[in-house]
């Protein structure tokens, strides 16, 4: 196995593009690592991106918040700004693992790792985050819920990776939340999860995004949700109508970690648990 | 009497004082040296090929092109082992390596020793299996059915009569209880009948399975091994593997928790093998994921239990059939369930049959108080039932109806003074009875029984010149035992603790122990200990007497001296345990005491636990918001370690009962073999475990002690299953209740 550390994104993608065997990018490394020792991945090719500057980076301009690739969880609780203004993505990714897996693991590697369950998948998805997509020839802007396409599976073509993620810019009443439900307190992985992003004006939610994890072969973007509390103060009614577009949107399978009614089930619950944390930290009364 | 083993009440020094374990600064500066870490010039890797199949025919075998890679220096399959066919020992050999067929995913079938782990993993690589796929059973109901695939085919029903003529997956039908139980249940006015189902668990130690081994071509051998009990060790390798006990030196290493598992071998016979074969050191350590699949996991079960009472509250007969899964290897888990089933209760009619049954899953260890946590969750759901039926406070119903002394107990033997009546008591008068319960919370109780063990106990005790004094046991200290043995050690030489430094012995420096299970340590060394500290004591008044020149019925041991009695002797100071240690060489040489017995006489325990819970009935996710453990130790040699195995027990029991489990796919194979989703509590999912000691003296030992290890995971599947089904107002039945049982059990209560 040979181990390369680059310092820009292009020299990455390029040792990746020209990798004949398997080649990964090492972020926080705390799935890759996981895999190699079990014997589940066995790279040719290693790719550390930790010393590519632009990848360390999280630059607040006026368009929004940039997040590079290699800022791990723990450097994302520690930026006042951005949990100030994204509350609901920063405590989806302080919810992966303990705080040694804190201070190596990163969002986009989350991301890329492509599982159902990633907890700051939802929630980035439910903010409206844009992936920027760096190749051997080309760089791209896309969606974050165009990256994974089924359970482990991403749209990256051979060498492009994910340089950082993009925020909207924060303007007037917004906020955002993650829930997941595990059957312990921490150290867990989401048998269902949620994540809400909305605004406000008039007291009235004006836009809203709903994203639940775990419940599909990839994160579910569910816009009848969404539709069903738009124009709402969240009464019951509107809560309860969006709690049955998210069951509606769920096709979970049964496993060791939950069984398809009962994600079915709680994904509901979680969506209306989530929204109304972020109703309240929009300032919603 | 030395060594009169009855309770005397003497008054205590040093026993019962919180004192800091002598192992502590090591364990937490990571200086302590577990089964891992031992090293040996020139040793060499193990690694082992492992079944994927749950039930297969071993069709072919090929490990001739792992054997000529270079580096790897020695190849072993069944057929390299003595042939045990036959024999007493055929079971275990079979478990470490596989014959002709496998049993569960996960059985060895081959293992290669090599240079280092890359060489290994490649020469495992290079080993050729041809399988034959077998029908596989692993549930223990499926197993019971007519027709159902045979896990062994030489296996015929005991315990049944007439004697069957067809082979079955139920190896043993143990039945006990007295009285006629038809005439009892005719006489209750309430009679409740329920099934209950508990998943299997693991003991979830954290430190795996792993030795160092080494034989050379002389026949002498050491093996470096983390395990409850080197002497056992030592007796199942020499016999699997030919060799002389005496030349087989085990070491213990310390121990990262055992809790049952590491009572049986698993690699270690086979690490031998591979270091007599290769003529060099061996080390072998398992994996988490061998852990899970291929060492030894207490029952998954099933029962039915019966319980009929008056309105009045008395239980006029009790019932229980429970089904104990053994995994592929006969065990006696369905006997001991069946024993502790009514254990708490006296009881006019009683009967308790419990069944052994093989599936395709790993071999059954012990785990704490084996059997009785699954035969109490049943039998303390259906009294809450009772109590339910008739409108009585279950506390009290329990009280009306515990076992006392004089009672028969309902597996034969009559109770002597006992803790249950007092554990219950303490209970209902314990404040955590009178907190209040908010929205969504509930309240349960439950009770608990263990027999606990005594056996083969070694001890020695040698005095040094400058008085200072080894201990030397040979019980592996697993849960803080040289902290107690050196109390009792200081409190009868009348020393202070830290002038006794305790070792646990090897193999070959101190006589055979017995296994540290079955909560026997504290009792059995604890009585050993005595007996040899007054051995030396002995000696001291012998070499005082010397020295004044008097006859040794004029000296006495009094608060670590001789004195001289009588008016004549006035004028003779008197000699210190250090005076008389500096002088032994004049005297007659080193001092020691010894003492080895079979201890006999262990106290029965006793606990009640108390539980509260808040169920969320919109995910069916539950928190333990407090628990109180209240056991009956006989006496606490060091509070805060028997308070730790109190809050240990309980601990482990709420993992149990919420959401750890195995759990097994249509192909018979281990989904969950790791941590992340084998989920035992963490530090937040538990609240502080209040815990209250009761000091219900053992009359067969001297200091009044019984075993602390084990009661304390009896009570809570059922403390937290009544407490669960109280907060969720539906009866849960299925252990663990994990959230997906909770909230579907909550929705078929409302439909």
């Amino acid at each position: 196995m040979r181990y390369e550390a680059p310092t820009t994104t292009q020299e990455a993608a390029n040792l990746i593009a020209r990798e004949k065997g398997e080649a990964f990018v090492l972020a926080g490394g705390t799935d890759l690592l996981v895999r190699m020792k079990t014997g589940l991945s066995d790279p040719t090719l290693v790719v550390d991106i930790k010393h590519i500057p632009a990848m360390q980076d999280v630059k607040t301009t006026d368009s929004g918040t940039k997040i590079g690739a290699a800022v791990s969880g723990s450097r994302l609780n520690a930026n006042k700004k951005l949990k100030k203004a994204w509350p609901g993505i920063v405590e989806a990714a302080n919810l992966i693992g303990s705080d040694q897996i804190q201070g190596r693991a990163t969002m986009v590697g989350n991301l890329c790792n492509a599982s159902p369950a990633a907890d700051s998948v939802p929630a980035m998805i439910a903010a409206g985050a844009k992936a920027v997509v760096v190749g051997p020839k080309k760089r791209r802007t896309v969606p974050v819920e165009k990256i994974a396409t089924g359970p482990g599976k991403t749209s990256l073509a051979k060498g492009e990776i994910v340089e950082s993620i993009n925020l909207p810019k924060r303007t007037g009443k917004a906020g955002d939340a993650y829930l997941r439900f595990i059957p312990r307190t921490e150290m867990d992985i989401a048998v269902v999860s949620a994540g809400v992003n909305l605004t406000l004006e008039r007291g009235l939610v004006k836009t809203a995004r709903v994203c639940l994890g775990a419940v599909g072969p990839t994160a579910v973007l569910v816009q009848k949700a969404a539709k069903a509390i738009i124009g709402s103060k969240l009464d019951e009614e509107s809560l309860d109508k969006m709690a049955e577009a998210c069951s509606a949107a769920c096709t979970p399978i049964s496993d060791k970690r939950g069984t398809v009614e009962y994600r079915t089930k709680v994904a509901g619950v979680l969506a209306k648990r989530a929204a109304k944390i972020a109703f309240k930290r929009a300032g919603g009364k | 009497m030395t060594h009169d083993q009855s309770f005397t009440n003497q008054k205590f020094k040093l026993v019962g004082s919180r004192v800091n374990r002598p192992d502590g600064v090591d364990k937490v500066t990571g200086r302590a040296k577990y089964g891992a870490d031992a090293s040996a010039p020139g040793q060499l890797v193990a690694l082992f090929l492992r079944s994927p199949h749950a039930h297969a025919k071993i069709k072919k075998l090929d490990t001739s092109k792992a054997e000529k890679l270079a580096g790897v220096k020695a190849v072993i399959t069944s057929a390299d082992l003595p042939d045990h066919t036959a024999g007493a020992q055929l079971d275990v050999l079979e478990n470490c390596m596989a014959r002709d067929r496998v049993l569960y995913d996960g059985h060895a079938v081959a293992a290669v020793a090599a240079i280092d782990k890359e060489t290994a993993k490649k020469a495992l690589k290079l080993i050729k299996v041809s399988y034959g796929k077998l029908p596989h059973v692993t549930d223990v109901d499926e197993a019971m059915r007519p027709g159902a695939p045979l896990v062994r085919e030489d296996i015929f029903t005991r315990g049944v009569d007439p004697k069957p003529t067809e082979p079955s997956n139920v190896c043993k039908v143990s039945t006990f209880g007295h009285g006629d139980i038809e005439a009892g249940f005719d006489e209750a006015d309430v009679i409740i009948e329920k099934s209950f189902k508990t998943e299997q668990t693991h003991q979830g130690y954290i430190e795996p399975h792993a030795c160092l081994a080494s034989v050379g071509p002389d026949g002498n051998g050491e093996l470096w091994v983390t395990t409850q009990g080197h002497y056992t060790y030592r007796t199942v390798c020499a016999a699997l593997l030919g060799m002389d006990m005496a030349k087989l030196k085990v070491t213990s290493s310390e121990i990262g928790g055992g809790f049952g598992g590491k009572t049986h071998v698993w690699i270690e016979p086979i690490a031998l093998a591979l270091s007599r074969k290769a003529n060099r050191p061996v080390k072998a350590v398992m994996t988490r994921d061998e852990v899970f699949k291929a060492s030894g996991p207490t029952c998954s079960t099933s029962m039915d239990i019966k319980i009929g009472a008056k309105k009045d509250g008395t239980i006029t007969a009790g019932s229980a059939h429970i089904r104990y899964q053994d995994g592929a290897f006969r065990g006696q888990w369905g006997q001991l369930g069946a024993m502790t089933a009514f254990a708490c209760y006296d009881l006019k009619n009683v009967q308790s049959v419990g069944y052994d049954v093989l599936v395709n899953r790993p071999k059954v260890a012990a785990y704490r108080a084996p059997s009785a946590p699954m035969a109490a969750f049943g039998v303390e759901s259906t009294m809450d039932l009772v109590a339910e039926a008739i409108e009585m406070d279950p506390v009290t119903l329990r009280i009306k109806n515990a076992a006392k002394e004089g009672t028969r107990a309902s597996y034969g033997p009559t109770y002597g003074p006992i803790g249950i009546g007092p554990t219950l008591e303490a209970a209902k008068n314990h404040p955590h009875m009178r907190a209040k319960l908010k929205k969504n919370q509930g309240r349960g109780m439950a009770c608990g029984f263990w027999f606990n063990f005594g056996g083969q106990t070694c001890t020695d005790i040698n005095i040094s010149a400058d008085g200072t004094v080894n201990l030397t046991l040979g019980t592996v200290d697993v849960g803080g035992s040289r902290a107690s043995m050196s109390l009792i050690c200081a409190e009868e030489l009348g020393i202070p603790y830290d002038q006794v430094k305790a070792n646990i012995a090897d193999t070959s420096s101190l006589g055979h122990n017995d296994t540290t299970e079955g909560s026997r340590g504290t009792f059995s060394s604890g009585m050993a200990t005595i007996f040899a500290a007054r051995e030396a004591i002995e000696e001291m008044k012998e070499r005082a007497a010397q020295t004044w020149d008097i006859p040794v019925e004029e000296v006495e041991w009094v608060e670590g001296e001789a004195r001289a009695i009588g008016q004549k002797n006035d004028n003779l100071p008197p000699l210190t345990l250090k005076d008389i240690a500096a002088r032994a060489a004049a005297t007659g040489g080193p001092i020691a005491g010894h003492n080895e017995v079979v201890a006999d006489g262990a106290g029965v325990s006793f606990a009640s636990h108390i539980c509260d819970v808040e169920v969320d009935p919109e995910t069916g996710g539950t928190r333990i918001i407090r628990y109180t453990v209240i056991q009956d130790a006989g006496k606490a040699i060091n509070p805060d370690y028997v308070e730790g195995q109190f809050q240990g027990g309980a601990a482990q029991g709420i993992g149990w009962a919420l959401n750890e489990e195995y759990i097994y796919g249509d192909d018979g194979r281990l989904q969950n073999a790791g941590f992340l989703d084998y989920r035992i509590p963490v530090c937040s999912d538990l609240p502080f475990i209040d815990t209250e000691i009761l000091e219900i003296p053992n009359p067969n030992h001297p200091y009044g002690i019984r075993g602390v290890g084990e009661t304390s995971i009896v009570p809570p599947l059922a403390a937290i299953g009544n407490a669960v089904s109280n907060a969720a107002g539906v009866r849960m039945t299925h252990v663990p209740m994990s959230p997906p049982r909770i909230l579907k059990a909550i929705e078929e209560a409302e439909a």
